[in-house]
């Protein structure tokens, strides 16, 4: 075994031949499924999979919906519904990796070497760290601000529905990208940020991978950022002033501010490394005057605000679940928003607590320490702002309750081991240990993905016109929370005694016990998603009693429950005017009617395929710059820009839905809800 | 901003206190020009980062050559005075638009590329010069630093130019329409705004270079 584990090594660092002029470097050595049964398995797996989604499709004959209603659609509810799809997808692959990681890391002692040879599982814990982050979390959160926020502000789309279309095809892109290196080549070996790039001397492609699939993806999530902080600014409904905006809202403007002053940095540093590869430039080599250290400051930069990119719309959901099922409005709103104000502009100024160990002295340390543990302030105030919500409130545990209940317990812990490698000595031991890894999956997993599930929960209705399955979510509740304290609480015991992280192998036979009592853990965790995705499809199943025709199944306080569920393509048939900030509760207060006719032609933007097609040519640009196909790359980029152009010369790209058609709609809903009484 | 739209859009009179909805279509401000902004200032991070790595890498001349013996501050003075004539030009070409001149507007547009044609020209040339000398990219992080720089620079001159040409082609096909004034005014503020990146390069890289 340990002899394979070498030639897998020196796989990557074969010297490339001359590239061919059509196929680049590609050949069929690089298939890896030939020496991998894993790879190969998956491969028929997902051929067999993809064959029976196309069959499928071609048997309820839903290609022309699908391409028509979906892929061109400029819709924010259906982009945002995409977007879930997509993050939904890519965690059964991310989770996937973290199972053989845990697998292996609870087999590999002594003289057993577990069954995954470095070199792979150097990739696996990469692609894990890479999909979870910018493929299933960042999809998620994304979908669920496409969704909501113009709900949210009473508008009908965003303020730029093509670009948001394009946005998601473009993220899509990264991840399909991501997807193909398990098939063709490797992916990189480098860790989530490619941190131990070493430039052209690390010669796979699995590195270009990494760059153009987080490229292509960032172009999306940057322009998405940009649209939605127009959306936020410009179109609120009359009379909802900045100080009257939900706080889901509140925290997506902030998110988004924040993709746009940080994404940037991203696309400059991976800029960087690819002319270091392709060039053979001197940005981060050791020798010509390169400086390594300069590509870890830069991506941390864009780094740290990433992870408050997605902790801060997460925020907002506890927020919005917390005011609902207390039946109180929110305690401490003017303080909510400038928490997270703050935290936006600190999450900005820590990023060298990432990194305490480079050697900057110790008042630089200081400075990032200090900045680091004041956030803590801020979110303590959050922390305390919800747990006054529910005081005195009249709480049901309905499931986006019992998420928001278990992150405050789960996110404090996490918060607090924060605090703590925050202090620069202290960080000098824990350093790269288990206790980190620990650290921020307890905060990643107890705030972000609960919240995703809080989130999910809260609005599913809303979205589908049916609420989700309790028992099966209670099942999958209970068994993510108890499997991440099981999975999670040894490596933080483990980081103590020093432990490093991504290890493939161990002597310390005393230590297996911790690794198997983790590997139990993602066992459980597993059935927790399992249970999750069988709640999905036991709601459906059970959609006629789950069914809600109010459009407000929670007694919900924001503009989003004031439509129907789900809303139509219109959202709000005339444009809500907001006095108060719970607008919706507000207007239920003073018993509002829903109008029942003046209805008038509404201006909506029509669809369009340019998204897809530039998007796709996105995909093929990246798949030949990464395998050196020169022909291909410059092929695909000179269509790009011709398609881009072409899209320029459109000029009708908006429609009017007629009067008529708005009545009936809305004469439909006055029907449903005598029929149900309301 | 929507406080403004509810005191002069809607009218304070309409909204007697618990109106809960307009009714009337309402017609919300176009967003592109704040989008518009928006995306420069994410451009202009891009060349932040680009500028940072300069900082850094600017003096490790890895025992090669250095500012003061490569640049060349005539040339560059030239090719300064090229950008910011193209920007004055452009100038012309949004007053033009002001009075509905198409023609004008054509025609300055016209001479604003010829001038961002001429700067890239220059660049170009530099660039080839310096590769001649054996001064590449790949000679020390400096050299690194400094082609990412400018050429990142030059790249966005490049695909100004490319705009320039469609939206000539467009104004031509459809007149000054609305569509065709929001996107002058983009491109206008694209242009001056590579202007301004351009002094940065010019002060930062080439004068103090030479120091």
């Amino acid at each position: 075994m340990p002899g394979d584990c070498l030639s897998e090594n020196n796989m990557s660092s074969v010297t490339p031949v001359e590239a061919h002029w059509a196929l680049g470097r590609l050949t069929w050595d690089s298939v890896p499924m030939a020496h991998e049964p894993i790879l190969l398995w998956t491969f028929i797996a997902v051929v067999l999979g993809g064959v029976g989604v196309l069959a499928l499709l071609t048997r309820y004959r839903l290609w022309g919906p699908l391409w028509r209603d979906w892929f061109c659609s400029i819709d924010h509810k259906k982009i945002g519904i995409m977007y879930m799809i997509l993050g939904i997808v890519m965690l059964l692959r991310g989770f996937a990796d973290a199972v053989m990681m845990r697998l292996q890391q609870a087999m590999a002692f002594g003289d057993s070497m577990g069954y995954l040879p470095p070199h792979h599982y150097d990739q696996i814990f990469t692609a894990h760290g890479v999909i979870m982050i910018f493929f299933v979390a960042m999809p998620l959160v994304t979908g669920l601000m496409n969704y909501l926020v113009p709900l949210q502000i009473g508008a009908r789309d965003v303020a730029f529905p093509f670009l948001n279309n394009f946005s998601f095809w473009m993220t899509t892109a990264g991840a399909v990208l991501v997807m193909v290196s398990l098939f063709l080549g490797e992916f990189s070996t480098s860790g989530w940020l490619a941190l131990s790039n070493l430039g052209a001397q690390n010669p796979g492609v699995g590195l270009d991978y990494y760059i153009w699939s987080l490229q292509i993806a960032g172009v999306g999530t940057t322009l998405s950022g940009i649209n939605l902080i127009v959306t936020i600014i410009k179109m609120r409904a009359p009379g909802m002033s900045l100080m009257k905006m939900p706080v889901f809202t509140w925290t997506s403007l902030c998110t988004n501010a924040l993709i746009v002053a940080s994404f940037p940095v991203l696309t400059a540093a991976l800029v960087l490394m690819s002319l270091d590869r392709y060039v053979g430039t001197n940005f981060f080599t050791n020798d010509f005057g390169g400086n390594p250290m300069l590509y870890v400051n830069l991506i941390w930069i864009w780094g740290h605000p990433e992870v408050y990119i997605l902790i801060l719309p997460c925020f907002g959901i506890f927020s919005e679940v917390v005011a609902t099922y207390s039946r109180k409005r929110l305690f401490g709103y003017t303080s909510m928003v400038y928490a997270t104000v703050v935290i936006t502009i600190l999450s900005y100024i820590v990023w060298l607590h990432h990194f305490f160990t480079m050697g900057s002295g110790a008042s630089v340390n200081a400075f990032f320490g200090i900045t680091t543990m004041i956030i803590s302030i801020p979110t303590g105030a959050k922390i305390f702002n919800w747990l006054f919500t529910m005081y005195k409130g009249r709480i049901r545990f309905e499931l986006p309750m019992m998420w928001t209940v278990a992150f405050m317990v789960t996110f404090a812990i996490g918060g607090m081991t924060g605090v703590l490698l925050a202090v620069p000595p202290a960080d000098f031991v824990l350093h790269n240990s288990l206790f980190l890894i620990a650290h921020f999956h307890n905060v990643i997993i107890g705030g972000v993905l609960f919240g995703l599930f809080a989130g999910m929960n809260y609005w599913f209705p809303k979205a589908f016109g049916y609420k989700l399955d309790r028992t099966w979510g209670v099942r999958s509740f209970w068994l993510w929370v108890v499997g991440f304290y099981v999975a999670f609480m040894p490596l933080y015991v483990l980081g103590l005694m020093g432990v490093t992280r991504r290890a493939n192998h161990f002597e310390d036979t005393s230590l297996q016990i911790w690794f198997q009592v983790a590997a139990f853990g993602a066992f459980l965790i597993a059935l927790g998603i399992a249970c999750f995705l069988i709640q999905l499809v036991v709601s459906y199943l059970k959609r006629d009693q789950l069914r809600d025709v109010t459009g407000d199944p929670w007694d919900g306080r924001t503009l989003e429950w004031a439509t129907s569920s789900p809303p139509p393509d219109y959202n709000f048939a005339f444009t809500p005017v907001v006095h108060e900030i719970d607008a919706w509760w507000d207007m239920k207060k003073h018993g509002y009617q829903r109008p029942l006719t003046g209805f008038q032609p509404i201006h909506m933007p029509a669809n369009t395929a340019a998204g897809v097609v530039i998007s796709a040519l996105s995909l093929v640009l990246g798949f030949a710059l990464i395998w050196h196909m020169w022909l291909l790359a410059g092929a695909s980029f000179a269509a790009m820009v011709i398609a881009a152009i072409v899209h320029t010369f459109n000029y009708q790209r908006d429609f009017h839905i007629p009067a008529s058609e708005v009545t009936e709609t809305e004469n439909l809903r006055t029907q449903q809800l005598r029929a149900a009484h309301v | 901003m929507s406080d403004l739209h509810l005191q002069s859009g809607a009218g304070g009179a309409t909204l007697s206190p618990r109106a809960y909805h307009l009714a009337h279509e309402p017609h919300p401000e176009n967003g592109t020009s704040l989008g518009f902004w928006l995306y420069l200032m994410s451009d202009c991070l891009i060349f932040a980062a680009l500028f940072a790595t300069y900082g850094v890498l600017g003096r490790s001349y890895a025992a090669g050559p250095t500012g003061a013996q490569l640049f060349d501050l005539t040339l560059v003075a030239i090719n300064t005075a090229f950008l910011l004539l193209s920007s004055i030009t452009f100038g012309f070409a949004m007053l033009r638009k002001q009075k509905n001149d198409v023609k004008g507007t054509l025609l300055w547009l016209a001479v604003t590329g010829l001038f961002g044609l001429c700067f890239l020209g220059l660049e170009l040339y530099e660039f080839a010069h310096l590769l001649h000398e054996g001064a590449g990219p790949q000679r020390s992080a400096f050299l690194s630093a400094f082609f990412t720089l400018v050429g990142t620079h030059g790249l966005h001159v490049t695909f100004g130019l490319i705009w320039l040409v469609v939206l000539m082609v467009q104004i031509g096909k459809h007149g000054l329409i609305h569509e065709n004034q929001r996107r002058l005014m983009c491109l206008s503020m694209f242009w001056h705004f590579l202007d301004v990146v351009w002094i940065g390069v010019f002060t930062f890289v080439y004068l103090m270079g030479v120091l």
